[in-house]
């Protein structure tokens, strides 16, 4: 049963990271990160880190992909139905990609692994609190302070100045309907 | 029954390492900044799985394997932030997001 829900999550994993990838629509190839989120949330429930299952759902599908959905929406300018991929190509990069494919895989075949006798884990949220507050205390405060200048940077690096502005394609559709109304008016 | 006796660990390595070279493959022949990220985004949860297979397979009884989980989350975060916000300021300066367009420092 657990084997049969392992591999409808890894399917799930990567054929939506495949379409991420090949979509040519960027909103597309969002939705289906979107999607792959969410099936690696599944696959940390499956592997018995919840605590990891629900940060990602609340990071990544709250709010990475929601930033990421904005920044879509600020840097569209009308659909010119254009590659989605480079214009090198692009056999050469998918050729050395299952290269090294084929190296890890092997790799991962070849290791022995020393495999745990304990059934159950031992470090569910109540520890990993602890942990956090303990021994990891230093780079806890230390990811706070780094959230706290990516978001002063972030702010900084996409301040808009007014006389600056560029219009986004919102701004060039206001603008068209703008026209239209005014043509509309001019002739009854 | 549990993850570990019905799946073998070099599966959920095997995914984690397909995952992160489809990754890989994105940050390459993406034509856009944002699907640059997306690929860099896929990569890094392919570190994550691998970090969380381990410590369930190998290590339970240590807490640091989640640890490292939630810090990569947390520099994902940040970096998604930052990455975004220099797209939209290369939006708003050249009017592109092709990565192809970006050749200033070429010799």
């Amino acid at each position: 049963m657990v084997t049969v829900i392992f591999i409808a999550i890894a399917s799930l994993i990567i054929a939506s990271a495949v379409l991420v990838v090949i979509s040519r629509e960027i909103v597309r190839a969002a939705l289906w990160l979107i999607a792959t989120f969410f099936a690696v949330g599944a696959l940390y429930l499956l592997l018995e880190a919840e605590f990891i299952g629900v940060a990602q759902v609340l990071v990544y599908v709250g709010a990475v992909s929601i930033l990421i959905l904005f920044a879509i929406m600020l840097t569209r300018q009308h659909e010119r139905h254009e590659p989605a991929w480079r214009a090198g190509p692009w056999w050469i990069a998918l050729a050395g990609v299952i290269g090294l494919a084929a190296v890890l895989i092997t790799t991962i075949g070849a290791v022995p692994w020393r495999l745990t006798d304990d059934d159950l884990p031992v470090s569910r949220a109540p520890q990993l609190g602890t942990a956090l507050m303990r021994e990891y205390l230093l780079p806890f405060q230390l990811a706070a302070i780094v959230l706290l200048v990516a978001l002063i940077g972030a702010v900084v690096i996409a301040m808009e100045e007014r006389r600056r502005r560029t219009p986004t394609l919102a701004d060039d559709i206001a603008a068209q309907r703008g026209a239209a109304d005014r043509a509309e008016d001019g002739t009854p | 029954m549990s993850m570990i006796d019905a799946v073998p660990l070099s599966w959920v390595l095997t995914l984690a390492a397909i995952l992160f070279c489809i990754g890989l493959f994105g940050v390459i022949v993406r034509r856009s900044l944002i699907g640059v990220l997306f690929g860099v985004e896929l990569m890094l949860n392919a570190v994550n799985i691998n970090l969380i297979a381990f410590w369930r397979y190998l290590e339970p009884n240590l807490v640091a394997g989640q640890v490292f989980a939630l810090f990569i989350i947390t520099i994902a975060a940040a970096e998604a932030a930052v990455g975004l916000a220099m797209v939209i300021a290369v939006y708003r300066t050249r009017r592109t997001i092709v990565a192809d367009d970006m050749r200033n420092l070429q010799g």
